[in-house]
């Protein structure tokens, strides 16, 4: 009984979707467009919650710029133009991911920077300890005589 | 030379902890913001009942502040008795933008409050001009010097202390 109960609560979650902050009234008629309006506002930060997409926020504020994605795909303007026009408005900050520009060199980059130094580093390492040591100097005939000796008498 | 390899990780790790550090001290809320010293966005927007609209070409001529807010707005009714203390001194003209609000909370909520805007331009959602001035939460102001360009941005709201010893320099600066 009770495994039956736990099956029906784990196959509710069968039903369960990702929750978009979407009205369903706001969506474009033309599915083609709304699609990229879609695309386009999961690039674009909700600048209420920060960590959100436009997309995913319930914010006003969200909402009021998901609309004027859409009226302004209507208007015939290209991702690019509203990418434009919204960075004029908030910056660079709205865009989810960092454009590549001086400022954000260290972002790109440094992690690839710090990667070569590792690698330089780690060769550098493996490549002296691969390396033969110096082979030891010969033998003195007075320590030849010492050894032979030892060995002679079985250690000690 | 060998020393200085072995310091190097040791002083990225300490410089990216300083980094982190001043991290923590950043309000993420205050987004630098990319309108000061540009004219204000183009403006037109009917008024509340019973108020005068707001056009950019109302903003011409004379220095003023631009302040959005909304009956919704909790820190809106914080900062409201600075606003209408500034009005009764009549050194310069607060002008409101009323973000998404219906028009009866708006009237209703300024009858409780006071009304010290000479103008006020209705914006409701989903509220361009509110997006072309580029504000990201009410409430937000705008120091507005006579051409018409925004020379200083506050977000959040206004206190005596801002206003005294940041805002009205700005605003008398201007004024000369």
């Amino acid at each position: 009984m009770k495994r039956i109960l736990l099956l029906a609560v784990l196959l509710l979650f069968h039903f369960v979707t990702p929750a978009w902050a979407v009205d369903p009234d706001e969506k474009l008629k033309n599915p083609a467009l709304e699609l990229r309006a879609e695309r386009l506002g999961d690039g674009l930060r909700c600048l209420v919650c920060q960590g959100e997409s436009i997309e995913q926020s319930n914010a006003g504020l969200a909402k009021d710029i998901r609309v004027i994605v859409r009226q302004r795909i209507m208007e015939g303007e290209t991702n690019a133009q509203i990418k434009r026009y919204l960075v004029s408005r908030y910056g660079d900050f709205i865009l989810l991911d960092p454009p590549f520009q001086d400022r954000t060199l260290v972002l790109w980059l440094g992690p690839f920077a710090l990667l070569l130094v590792g690698l330089l580093g780690a060769g550098g390492y493996l490549r002296r300890r691969s390396r033969s040591p110096t082979p030891p100097t010969p033998l003195t005939a007075e320590e030849k005589r010492r050894l032979d000796g030892v060995m002679r008498q079985g250690g000690a | 030379m060998r020393r200085l390899v072995y310091l190097l990780p040791v002083i990225i790790v300490l410089g990216m902890a300083a980094f982190f550090y001043r991290g923590l001290h950043i309000n993420p809320s205050i987004i630098p913001p990319v309108l000061v010293n540009k004219p204000a966005p183009p403006t037109d927007l009917p008024g509340l009942p019973g108020h005068k609209g707001l056009k950019t070409a109302d903003l011409m001529g004379h220095v003023s502040v631009v302040d959005v807010f909304g009956s919704w707005c909790f820190a809106c009714a914080e900062e409201h008795p600075t606003l209408v203390a500034i009005s009764k001194t009549d050194v310069v003209p607060i002008y409101g933008i009323d973000w998404a609000d219906k028009p009866a909370d708006a009237i209703a909520w300024l009858k409780r409050h006071g009304n010290p805007y000479a103008r006020i331009g209705m914006d409701p959602s989903p509220a361009r001009t509110v997006v072309a001035w580029g504000v990201t939460g009410a409430p937000e102001s705008f120091i507005i010097d006579r051409h018409g360009i925004i020379r200083y941005k506050r977000i959040g709201p206004i206190t005596p202390d801002i206003w005294l010893h940041t805002m009205l320099p700005i605003v008398r600066e201007l004024q000369q």
